[in-house]
Formats: C-alpha cells, structure tokens, sequence
C-alpha cells in the first residue's frame, strides 16, 4: 500500500488525522483520569455558552422563518399548509438545529480557540506551561473540551426552540396557518427521539470543534501568519467535518432512532 | 575528575538535527550542582535548543541528559512533570500568560502546585516581584509592560516556586545596562543565598564577567570551550579572543 502514501496531500491527511486522534485519546484521558481544572470549564462555559447566545438564536430564528415559508410556498399549492410544522419541526431537530449550531461554533468558537492557542504556541506560553509542569492538554484542551460537551447540546436545544417559535409565528401571523393545526400536526410527529437526536449531533459536533480547533492551535507555526492559517484552517476543517460526520451519523442515529410515523 | 554527585546535570553525547541541519553534534557538558554556568555562543548556534534540552522541552534524536541523576531523554510528557518542579526557566521574551495579570502570572506555578492559602500566595508573590523590582506593577497585563518589565515578571515566576535550578535563556538580551545589571545581580544573590545552579545562555561578555563560575563556548554543534571564567579570559584561541573581544573575521 506505498501508492497513496506517495501523494503529500494524502500524507498530510493521514497526519492530520493521527494527530487530531492522540489529541482527543489524550483528552479523553485526562478527563477520564479526573484532571478538570472545574474554574476553568466555567469560564469556557461562559464564554462559549453565554458568548454564543446571540448568534445561535439568531441563526435559529432566521433559519425557522425563512424554512417556514418556503416548505409553505410548495406545500400550500398542494392543500398541505398544515404539513408545514411537522416538516419543519422534524428538519430543524434532525438535521439543521445540530448542523447549523455546529457550524456558527465552529466559526465563532473553533476559530477563537484555534487563534488563542496558536497565539501562545508562537509566543512560546505553552513551552512556558510545559516548563512550569503543566501539561498544555490538561490546562487548555480539556476545560475547552468538557465546556464544549456541556454547552453544544443546550446551545442545540436553543436554537431548535428559538427557530420553533419564529417558525410558528411567521405559520401563523403572515402565512396565515391555522394555529391549531400546525401545533397539533407538528405535536403528533416530532418525537422525542427527535430531540434525543439532536443533542446527540451537538454532543459529537462539539468534540469535532473543539479538537479541530485547539489540534489547530497547539500544530501553530510561523508567527502571526500561522496564526492566521490555522485559524481558517481551524473554521475550515470543522465545518466541512461536521457536514460530512452528519450523514453518518444520521444513517446510524436513524437506526437507533427511526424517523416517522405519527403520534396519534 | 568531579564525582556525578557533585553535578545537577550531565549532558553526554547530545544530537539534534531540524529539517536536516544538525544543531547539536554531540555536546558533552557538566553543570555542577550550585554554580552558574554560561553557555556562549554565536546567535543561532544552537544555545537555546540545548537550554530546552534540559528541561525536556526539545527530545534529543540521540544522546543522554541527566537531571540530578535522573535519565530525562526518553520520559514523556507526564514523567517529566516532576523534573521540571526542581527546574524554572526563563524564556527570552518572558512568555508571560497574556491574559493573566502580573500578579496571577507570578502565582500561577503556586496555585497549580497546590497551594490554596490566599495569604501564602500574596506574600510569596509580594517577595518574588520585590527581588525583581517590580512591585506595585502586579495588576497590570503583560501587554502593558515593557520588555524589561516582562522579562523581570517572567524571572519571578520562575523563582517563586523555589526551584534549585534555573534556566535563563538570554536574560539580558534587549535590555538597558541598569535592568540588566539588576538581572545579574539578582542571579548572583540566588546562587549565593539559595545555592540555585544556573545556566545561563547569552552572548553578553559585560553579562559572562559579572555571574559566571563556569563558561562554556558553543560553536558548530559541539563544546568548543570548557572551563572557568579566569580559564576563558587566559586562552589564547583565536576562536575565543575573537568572541570576547567582538571581533568579526568578514572583511570589509
């Protein structure tokens, strides 16, 4: 097996995933061994929970809305304007809640720890950690880590209720839905093993992120203009991953958590 | 011929190759237990990649380092954790946490060495930036202070924790004669009151003069010159007189 091997571009993948994997098996590690620094989860917890509160009910608002109202252009010219909730609700938990939360995470959070960590990777803080006798994975990665695993999922939650809201306000105020008839069509087939699924995506889209990101930031090289690479290359890599790792794992999540099928 | 007990640290045989130049070609060197030892050296010669040798920061391609006879060459991270709580060392640009204060950055090796008592902590830190002259700067940012300052808040944080031996990688590079003298005396008063071993990477000859027990020259990978500051002063190899005196052999 030489031949794949002889494309750097192939080399440098299999790298980057070997990397990316002893960083999150060291991670994992640390976290199982019991070595959270529990301030420092908080502080990340502010900052990447509370910090992305805004841009995620945002994006969740706009996203509903605009859902919303193309599903209703279509689905109203076949007599289906009722159809519009589950359709939408179903949607939002299985697939754009997760996703779109993954990627505005990764834009905002991915690339601020990737630029954080790279900052001190070029100015030599994380040699000056490893000198004091502080492992960098513990001190940097793993409260990033436990935070991200704590506030994706509610972040995801928030952003489904928030496009949920807008979704039935424009339903029902300027399309003219029947109140009525959208909250009971969509109570009927939005599952808890809807929303199950969509905690499930934010927990395993936050441990893309956040690896990705700080993978990104303790790899930093070349001054400033490392920074600046990894960075992008930080916002880059999470994003496509976590449109790519989403088709699989609606395929095996589909398996646990079958879709359809009405409640009444 | 000196018994291993007498040195901190041991260095044998050490290599070091990047992207295909060898930095280090066998360095041999001792570093005996409470003095001072300054590594010379051109710019770029490889001072600093063997400074960081010793504190595990940079693993040799070959050779051995012991650390108070302590093999520390084929230790990963986590083992090494414990050697580095007897090592401080001081980067060339102070590598400060930027978004720690002063204060916060001199207590850091404290608190995550265990220490909870508020009390201790504010009077080992008060300590530590007197020593260095730098008191009542403890709530500024790293970001506002100058280079000096940096480098003497960086010296603090390496010595709060009373390590018994201590790095400095060019600790005068960059700074005015005054705050570069309080840099070497401060070096002094710690060897000759808590008998820290130091090793001293520099090319300051004004530097060399005030602290050094031992020098050592390094020059293409390997030690060039080995012994006691009178020793370095009295050769007469072209090599050295061309380095203590500044002389370049380019010509004009």
């Amino acid at each position: 097996m030489k031949f794949p091997y002889s494309f750097p571009l192939t080399r440098a993948f299999a790298l980057y995933l070997g990397q990316a994997a002893l960083l999150a098996g060291e991670t994992f590690a640390s976290i199982l061994a019991g070595r959270i620094r529990w301030r420092l989860v908080l502080n990340q917890v502010v900052e990447i929970g509370f910090g992305s509160q805004a841009v995620v009910i945002i994006t969740g608002i706009f996203t509903g809305a605009v859902f919303t109202a193309q599903i209703f252009f279509q689905f109203n010219a076949l007599n289906m304007a009722t159809a519009v909730g589950p359709v939408v609700s179903i949607a939002l938990c299985r697939e754009l809640g997760p996703v779109l939360t993954g990627l505005m995470v990764a834009g905002r959070v991915g690339a601020a720890m990737s630029a954080e960590i790279g900052t001190m990777k070029v100015t030599e803080q994380i040699d000056a950690l490893r000198a004091l006798a502080v492992n960098p994975v513990d001190y940097l990665v793993v409260p990033r880590a436990v935070a991200m695993m704590i506030s994706m999922p509610l972040l995801v939650g928030e952003c489904i209720f928030f496009a949920l809201t807008a979704s039935y306000f424009v339903a029902t105020n300027i399309l003219n839905v029947n109140s009525v008839f959208y909250l009971h069509h969509m109570w009927s087939y939005t599952h808890g093993k809807d929303m199950v699924m969509a905690l499930t995506k934010g927990f395993v889209f936050a441990i893309i992120v956040v690896i990705v990101g700080c993978q990104q930031g303790l790899t930093t090289r070349n001054g400033a203009v490392g920074v600046g690479r990894s960075t992008t290359d930080a916002v880059v890599i999470s994003s496509l991953s976590i449109l790519m790792i989403n088709f699989f794992l609606t395929m095996a999540l589909n398996i646990i958590f079958p879709a359809g099928g009405a409640r009444y | 011929m000196k018994s291993s007990s007498d040195n901190l640290i041991e260095v044998r045989d050490l290599r070091q190759t990047f992207a295909g130049q060898e930095i280090l070609r066998g360095v041999n060197l001792d570093i005996a237990r409470g003095k001072t030892l300054v590594l010379l050296g051109q710019s770029g010669g490889g001072k600093s990649v063997f400074l960081r040798h010793l504190i595990g920061l940079i693993r040799p391609l070959s050779g051995s380092i012991r650390i108070d006879g302590e093999e520390i060459a084929h230790l990963d991270e986590r083992e090494l954790e414990p050697v580095r709580r007897k090592i401080g060392m001081l980067f060339q640009d102070g590598a400060l946490f930027d978004s720690l204060t002063v204060y916060e950055n001199v207590a850091f090796p404290l608190r995550e060495r265990g220490e909870r008592n508020e009390k201790v902590i504010r009077d080992k830190v008060a300590h530590a930036l007197e020593l260095v002259s730098l008191q009542g700067q403890e709530g500024k940012m790293p970001v506002n202070l100058s280079g000096g300052m940096r480098k003497r808040a960086s010296l603090a944080r390496a010595i709060i924790s009373e390590p018994s031996c201590i790095l400095y990688d060019e600790p005068t590079a960059g700074l005015d004669p005054i705050v570069s003298d309080t840099i070497n005396r401060l070096i002094r008063r710690l060897q000759s009151q808590l008998h820290v071993t130091s090793i001293v990477v520099t090319h300051d000859m004004v530097s060399t003069n005030h602290i050094a027990d031992h020098v050592a020259l390094l020059r293409e990978g390997r030690i060039h010159f080995s012994g006691a500051l009178a020793e370095l002063h009295a050769s007469t190899d072209p090599v050295i007189r061309d380095f203590i005196e500044g002389r370049s052999r380019e010509i004009d």
